[in-house]
């Protein structure tokens, strides 16, 4: 959940915004090049710019970020987020949840069509359901499948699921691609099956060819039951280096990506720049917090937690780490969004008041730095390494830290050392790590008591009996109002407790050729309306005949 | 020396499986594993389904059994199958990202000896000249300077500013539709920046050994009694000298064997060219356990190809060294 799109079950157009996504953002420069008819037009490619290569095409095998996109032009799910992230049918045109909220029923599309021709059915989803809980599925996103007490596909077009109990996360758990029976009934290991590299699905867009390492092609499907998207054909080119991908960006070798902070305050504000792209900004879905290991006899004391809060700059943080692309975070949710409080204890930046706070929990300063019991107040942060926004968050809490007579050193450890022999084992003192925002807002595993062992998500160590009970009431209700109520209570408990210092939430910032026309953006970011996006036939640069 | 050369063979059977043992081992000591990747942090990931991913993949077996399946497959030549999602075979991930790798190091190692002889050379024969000065502050540079950054550069004057080359990968998009002459051509237009850039930062290191090898020949008793004799500098230099500082070069030759399979991780990934680098980083950081022995593997087994080659052409090329 933290380094790639962990809770990959949601189609691909809802995945890509969980990397670039919402907040009303509006484009910044926009196109001013020669007045041509700005009319729809099909035809053209786009070439997108990807730091990683696909590994395979079958979301339920797969857990990184360009896989999961990649897989998105060629599969859809039963659900899928809309340009305000809440759920919308996509190969399901509507479904209803039984009263007591333990059944759901699917009303699938009809006349939806794999690409090879045959159609889709009832019996696909039911497939897919069987692939998710086989033990010969090496998946990592089994758990919400298993939770299915009855699956049924009374006929050809409905699709039936009853749960033990009302379970509101499940639904969204219905955006897992659907995949072809058809074609993979004789691969019992559907991660070893030809269309784990060839895919064959339902989506607006036909696989071409994938070129391990270098690119992989689709065109467009035409008979795509939303109609025929207008961009004809779609390259995403793998290029690691992210100033490498911007060179490409510049010369025309590449028509989106996402820019770093540095790119879109520093180097992206020319004329000549202006002229040829469009730049966007939208609250980005994920956070990055200090977290506590609250069995820390420093950190126990919640007086010291909230003077620590009091003491981190977070102004400085974002202007520093992100050169002003973020805004302050107060809790787990993305600020916008209907689960987010907006009215929660906050903590302004107050060294004077954070000093008082220590001062009040016994920690008196002696010679620059604070002491109780003969006890110096010195930890050390731990935060994973090759994180550039990390590091220098780390660097610049020292400081704000060092302020009030703390002494904060900090240690970077490796991706996996830093999870299995730090995290996992709970060796830390305090950690600087980061969480996505999922649209759904059930975060048991980060809160609940009871996700404390090894391995589980909840590795401050929270304890909160009033959390537990919401938690469970807010994932046990598909009513909106109740859950809201549940989620909202939460965050004003978390801003009270402090168990993390809630940092920042940064922006994302992508880019597109100013030639592409039909972005809208939304809460979601720009790409969930793709099929929508065209170039108008003046300005299309690449001739490809359909 | 036939026998030399099948005793040397026989060798290194153990010597590999030695090696491989050691890479295995160090590689199970490092933290985290194959399946880490995909379940760590994530909420969805209970630890049933990190078992049975770990049973897929035989990892709940003990140590010593992985070690002997692997052997095992080894022996017929079978690589296994990659713990990446796509689970292709590591020999055809290997495969097809050896062309690449093979074609700039070929073109980059020989445009190092193509300048680093001569230019080393030169200067042993100048010494302490204008052209030996400027030649080393040259070649140091291209040693010190950091390719990544160079190459950057490089992109933004040819690549932004004057658009002459392609900025990364190693074709354009629409090679597939080139005819065989294009194709070529549009491969040589791609790979014409990685090439120089790499030859330019190796050339010190050869050059620098050349020309200390050249002086070291050039004070031999046989050179002093060439020019005694009166032959023109031009033959002393070239036929007499040269050639034995050449001697010396078999011995790189040898140990460079290896590296012509072995990518540059930073390299690659400035120029985003799918070479062995890139893939061995990546199996690495995922902690594909098949691939990386694989390529590992692979590796001891040039490198010890590469010894034996080297001592046999040292052998067959000095006259001073005879095998009983």
């Amino acid at each position: 959940m933290s380094e790639s799109p962990r809770w990959a079950v949601l189609s691909s157009i809802a995945l890509s915004l969980l990397l670039a996504a919402c907040g009303g953002g509006k484009p910044e420069g926009a196109g001013k090049g020669t007045p041509v008819s700005d009319v729809p037009a099909y035809g053209d490619a786009i070439v997108e710019g990807s730091i990683g290569d696909v590994s395979g095409f079958l979301t339920a095998v797969t857990t990184d970020a360009s896989s999961h996109e990649a897989a998105g032009y060629v599969f859809n799910g039963l659900v899928r987020y809309d340009r305000n992230l809440k759920l919308e049918g996509e190969l399901a045109e509507s479904w209803e949840i039984s009263p007591d909220g333990r059944k759901i029923t699917f009303h699938l599309r009809k006349g939806v069509k794999w690409h090879d021709g045959l159609p889709f059915t009832s019996d696909d989803v039911m497939f897919t359901y069987r692939r998710m809980i086989d033990p010969r599925t090496p998946t990592a996103y089994g758990e919400d499948f298993k939770q299915v007490k009855h699956a049924a596909a009374p006929d050809p077009h409905t699709f039936v699921v009853e749960y033990a109990r009302p379970f509101a996360p499940a639904l969204a758990s219905w955006g897992m691609h659907v995949l072809p029976k058809h074609l993979l009934e004789n691969h019992p290991d559907i991660s070893k099956s030809p269309l784990n590299k060839k895919p064959v699905g339902s989506g607006p867009y036909r696989f071409v060819e994938w070129k391990t390492g270098e690119k992989v092609v689709f065109d467009v499907s035409p008979d795509y039951f939303e109609g025929k998207p207008y961009i004809a054909r779609v390259i995403s080119r793998v290029i690691p280096d992210q100033a490498t991908m911007f060179l490409e960006l510049k010369s025309g070798g590449v028509d989106i990506m996402t820019l770093t902070p540095p790119q879109y305050v520093r180097q992206t504000e020319t004329a000549e720049f202006r002229k040829s792209f469009n730049k966007f900004k939208y609250t980005a879905s994920g956070y990055t917090y200090l977290g506590f290991r609250l069995s820390h006899p420093f950190f126990k004391d919640r007086r010291v937690r909230q003077a620590i809060a009091h003491a981190a700059d977070k102004k400085a943080l974002i202007d520093g780490v992100l050169l002003g692309m973020g805004q302050e975070a107060t809790g787990p949710y993305k600020p916008g969004t209907w689960a987010f409080n907006p009215d929660v204890k906050k903590y302004p930046h107050d060294p004077g008041r954070a000093k008082a706070m220590l001062a009040e929990a016994g920690w008196k300063e002696k010679g620059g730095v604070l002491e109780k019991d003969g006890q110096p107040f010195e930890f050390t942060v731990l935060t994973n390494a090759g994180n550039d926004a990390r590091s220098k968050t780390a660097a610049i809490l020292q400081q704000n830290l060092a302020e009030v007579g703390i002494r904060m050193k900090i240690r970077t450890v490796e991706w996996a050392a830093f999870i299995n022999e730090f995290i996992d084992k709970r060796k830390f003192d305090a950690v600087i790590l980061g969480w996505n925002i999922t649209p759904d807002p059930d975060q048991f595993d980060i809160w609940h008591s009871s996700k404390t062992g090894p391995k589980e998500l909840n590795h401050v160590g929270f304890a909160n009996s009033e959390v537990d009970r919401l938690l469970d009431e807010g994932r046990s209700t598909f009513d909106l109002e109740q859950r809201k109520k549940a989620y909202f209570r939460i965050q004003e408990i978390l801003a009270e407790e402090q168990p993390y210092v809630f940092l920042y939430v940064p922006e994302a910032l992508p880019v597109v050729h100013h030639r592409f026309r039909g972005i809208a953006p939304a809460p979601a970011g720009i790409t969930y309306n793709f099929v929508k996006w065209y170039v108008p036939a003046a300005l299309q640069k690449h001739k490809i005949q359909p | 020396m036939l026998r030399y050369i099948a005793r040397r063979l026989l060798l290194t059977v153990p010597l590999l499986v030695g090696i491989s043992l050691i890479s295995f081992l160090m590689m199970h000591m490092a933290p985290g594993g194959p399946i880490g990747a995909g379940t760590d942090l994530n909420p969805k990931a209970t630890a049933e389904s990190r078992a049975r991913l770990k049973a897929y993949y035989g990892l709940d077996r003990p140590l010593h059994v992985q070690y002997g399946r692997w052997l095992g497959r080894m022996a017929t030549l079978d690589f296994g199958d990659s713990f990446s999602p796509d689970g292709r075979p590591v020999a055809e991930k290997i495969k097809e990202r050896i062309p690449i790798t093979l074609t700039i190091n070929v073109l980059s190692m020989g445009l190092i000896f193509l300048v680093a002889i001569p230019v080393g050379v030169y200067s042993a024969v100048r010494k302490g000249s204008l052209f030996d000065r400027i030649s080393t502050v040259a070649v140091f540079t291209g040693f010190a300077i950091p390719t990544f950054w160079l190459a950057l550069l490089m992109m933004i004057l040819f690549g932004v500013k004057l658009g002459w080359l392609p900025i990364s990968g190693i074709s354009s998009l629409d090679h597939e539709s080139l005819g065989a002459i294009g194709k070529l051509a549009d491969r040589a237009h791609h790979l014409l920046l990685p090439v120089l850039l790499a030859g330019f930062g190796g050339l010190a290191g050869m050059s620098r050994y050349m020309r200390s090898n050249m002086l070291e020949v050039i004070r031999q008793d046989y050179v002093a009694t060439a020019r005694a004799k009166g032959l023109p500098e031009r033959t002393v230099v070239f036929r007499h000298a040269m050639r034995n500082a050449l001697l010396p070069v078999i011995t790189i030759l040898g140990l460079s064997v290896p590296d012509l399979l072995g990518g540059s991780v930073i390299f690659e990934t400035i120029f985003a060219i799918p070479g062995m680098g890139q893939l061995f980083y990546q199996g690495v950081m995922s902690r594909d356990y098949p691939l990386i022995m694989g390529i590992l593997t692979i590796g001891a087994f040039l490198t010890l190809l590469g010894n034996l080659l080297a001592d046999v052409g040292y052998a067959l090329a000095d006259p001073r060294i005879r095998q009983g």
